[in-house]
């Protein structure tokens, strides 16, 4: 028993203060792409040819990369002597518009808003059912940890429920396989109303690596109407904790 | 037996027709004989040779020499099945039947693996396909007081999806089966068809906790095709890497088990130190799980003095705080109570079943990819085999535990003596019509890749055998007899992959 509470003062307190602070993040992390403003159009190309998910898409002149497909890989940064595309250190990515994870090289201003419904149901308390349809168990991981005592996610009135008869909200990861979208339907219809879905990682939001794949369907979307996307391959846990509070109004 | 079998060792490279075609009865008197002599199944499975025609493919490790023998045999649309000779063929009979209509005559239980579409339009007609999952029917007992729990696909937790389905006498389990094929991604026909930008990325979301170990398994596989061989710089940070996702899911898997009794100290402080290893591997290279690292030829990032200098500091304060948060698990009775003699699978069976990783050397049986069949920087640095003899959740609990303390010192020791050097050679061309088989000691054990190509030098054939698929009826094993209660603890001591198995 001693040796139990000689360890409670020897781990410490470990919460970080997020949203307070933000954590420390590694040197290498590749955040929110951008597109340099003065690069030529072949090396748009060049950066194009290389992305394997097709998340960099050309039209006439303009191009633009579509963060919901994109597996933040490096591949275009890194081909470009140019640096036509460079990934910066910004973490926060979530959008409730599909439209507004498009990046595109000439920008338009984009404010991300939270729906004001939202904020008076859920905000002070939400449930979550998560659940995985062909995920690949890193984005799983990854929403995981936010229950553990670093993040302590339950201090936010957040949490993960074990049924959807107790959830206010579906998490979804992973492409949607041929053998969950049955799964998925039945859980997201046990779910009472107002009821909120939100897909996380590239998977989920549009097939990512598996769009063009026979045995899975291109993201949640296409079976279910989502109300939070939040990319990444796996996006980073505080990503997807800067998500969750901002589209429950907790965080601006 | 050089002409009826070829002999070669991890991820060395030869030419495809090397593998000698026997006749079915030699093929099968060969692996029996192969198997009672101590043999084990790495992988088996179909190739297509020409319309209706299917060559066998099976290959075998011979733990205790460090060689692999492949051979193979040509069938059309039945043999006599082995699985009541070789129960550790009776997973991939299944798999054979259920991608190809291949039918192994005498299979005791030929349920689907995946309940997918057959891989060929043409065999639809000979297979169940996934409409008949009601039709098949599962296991039953039935009698007074018998009852059954059907539990998935979606489970309570955040975790991925499978059915399991308990047949129960109050509170004892007779019988678990279980059923996967919830997360079938087509994997496997992804990678031939898909452009080649791609490969990795499916190589690193095969099963997205185990990155670094399918990453190292397709580039082993690759560099060996291409004769390219890796400097000594990135083989060490890749042994490092290694090591680090074997710390982080370990770690995590003993904090689980205790939040699975109820023990919350270690779960706490386990949760949050699995975290700071995974922190460790994005130091290196930008993501947690270590995506974007490992690629064909080398690594893509290379480590300074001052990151290597951070690196020890940060291993060696986790490492003791590890010690610390585990320590608690073997001091407080009640823990042990609950792991000591629960979730039991005997050596024999293991053997039997041709059960790999953790789970093999919690039941005593000195196996490990890293000492068997050393590739990279462990042919130079050797990481002692842990093995503890009960079998039970407890022995796979404290082989874990074993793993953490010697891959903390394998770590540390690389990182004080990291050869100097390049990080990456350039990749020549693959050869042409080479067939390799490189396997890894990942953290939940092996992985087996195995590629082929053809007259042009591209990928023709490629077949992963992950570890869970090897281990999955090792956990339906273990908890017959026990309490249904007790099956959260025998799950997470196992701790399978879901999506490896399904791909």
């Amino acid at each position: 028993m001693l040796k139990v509470i000689y360890s409670r003062f020897k781990q410490g307190y470990r919460t970080m203060a997020f949203p307070a602070k933000e954590d420390v993040f590694s040197e290498r992390f590749l955040g929110k792409p951008c597109f340099n403003s003065r690069s030529s159009i072949d090396d748009l190309a060049s950066s194009q040819s290389v992305c394997p998910t097709g998340a960099i898409s050309r039209c006439g002149n303009n191009f633009s990369l579509d963060m919901g497909k994109c597996l933040f890989c490096g591949e275009c940064q890194k081909v470009c002597a140019n640096k036509a595309i460079v990934f910066t250190r910004e973490y926060r990515l979530a959008a409730q518009d599909k439209n507004d994870l498009i990046i595109r090289s000439n920008p338009k201003d984009i404010e991300n808003r939270t729906k004001k419904g939202i904020k008076q149901i859920f905000g002070r308390s939400l449930k979550l059912r998560q659940l995985s349809a062909g995920g690949c168990n890193a984005c799983e991981s990854d929403i995981n940890v936010l229950s553990t005592p670093s993040f302590d996610l339950a201090r936010f009135g957040i949490q993960f429920v074990a049924s959807p008869r107790h959830a206010d909200g579906l998490v979804v990861t992973g492409p949607v396989t041929e053998n969950m979208k049955i799964a998925l339907e039945k859980t997201y219809r046990a779910i009472a109303s107002p009821k909120l879905v939100i897909a996380i990682g590239a998977c989920a939001i549009s097939g990512g690596l598996y769009q063009i794949d026979s045995q899975c369907n291109n993201g949640v979307d296409s079976l279910i109407p989502v109300d939070l996307y939040i990319p990444g391959c796996p996006p980073h846990p505080l990503t997807i904790l800067d998500g969750l509070l901002t589209v429950i109004g907790r965080i601006k | 037996m050089n002409d009826k079998c070829l002999i070669i060792n991890n991820c060395q490279a030869k030419m495809s027709k090397d593998i000698p075609i026997i006749g079915f009865t030699e093929f099968r008197d060969s692996v029996i004989t192969e198997t009672q002599i101590g043999a084990r199944v790495v992988s088996f499975f179909a190739k297509v040779k020409e319309e209706g025609r299917f060559i066998l493919v099976i290959v075998l490790a011979r733990d205790k020499e460090g060689t692999l023998a492949v051979f193979s045999t040509e069938v059309k649309e039945s043999y006599h099945s082995l699985t009541l000779d070789v129960p550790q063929v009776h997973l991939f009979e299944r798999e054979i039947f259920e991608q190809w209509g291949i039918r192994p005559n005498g299979h005791p239980w030929l349920r689907p693996v995946r309940f997918h579409q057959p891989y060929s339009e043409e065999i639809s007609k000979f297979v169940e396909n996934r409409k008949a999952r009601s039709a098949k029917p599962f296991l039953r007992i039935s009698g007074q007081e018998t009852h059954q729990v059907s539990v998935g696909p979606v489970h309570a937790g955040i975790i991925e999806p499978g059915h399991f389905l308990f047949q129960c006498h109050g509170e004892k389990v007779f019988n678990l089966e279980i059923s996967l094929g919830y997360q079938h991604r087509g994997l496997e026909r992804s990678i031939l068809s898909a452009p080649s930008q791609r490969l990795i990325h499916y190589m690193e979301t095969a099963a997205g906790d185990t990155t670094i170990g399918h990453c190292l398994a397709y580039c082993q596989a690759i560099e060996a095709l291409a004769d390219c061989r890796v400097p000594l710089r990135a083989a060490a940070i890749r042994g490092i890497l290694l090591e680090l996702e074997r710390l982080a899911n370990h770690t995590g898997d003993l904090g689980a088990l205790a939040n699975d009794i109820g023990y919350l100290p270690t779960t706490a402080y386990c949760g949050r130190l699995r975290g700071d290893f995974l922190n460790m591997t994005a130091y290196i290279c930008g993501n947690r799980f270590g995506r974007n690292i490992v690629r064909p030829g080398g690594l893509s990032f290379d480590l300074d003095f001052s990151m290597i200098k951070e690196l020890i500091k940060r291993l060696e304060e986790t490492f003791e705080d590890v010690k610390n948060a585990v320590s608690l698990l073997w001091d407080s009775s009640l823990v042990v109570e609950r792991f000591d003699e629960t979730g039991i699978l005997t050596k024999i069976n293991a053997i039997d079943l041709g059960i790999v990783g953790v789970a093999a050397r919690a039941c005593g049986i000195e196996r490990d990819v890293r000492f068997d069949f050393p590739t990279g920087i462990f042919k130079f640095s050797q990481i002692p085999v842990s093995t503890h003899s009960s079998g039970d959740v407890f022995s796979r609990a404290f082989v874990r535990w074993l793993e953490i303390q010697r891959s903390f010192e394998f770590i540390r020791d690389q990182l004080k003596n990291l050869p100097e050097g390049n990080i990456s050679h350039e990749i020549g061309n693959i050869n042409k019509d080479r067939t390799v088989v490189s396997l890894i000691e990942a953290w939940r054990g092996e992985i087996a890749h195995i590629v082929f190509t053809d007259n042009a030098g591209k990928i023709c054939d490629y077949k992963i055998t992950d570890p869970s698929f090897h281990n999955w009826l090792g956990l339906a094993i273990a908890v017959r007899g026990e309490a249904i209660s007790d099956f959260p603890i025998c799950n997470k001591s196992f701790n399978l992959s879901y999506c490896g198995h399904d791909l």
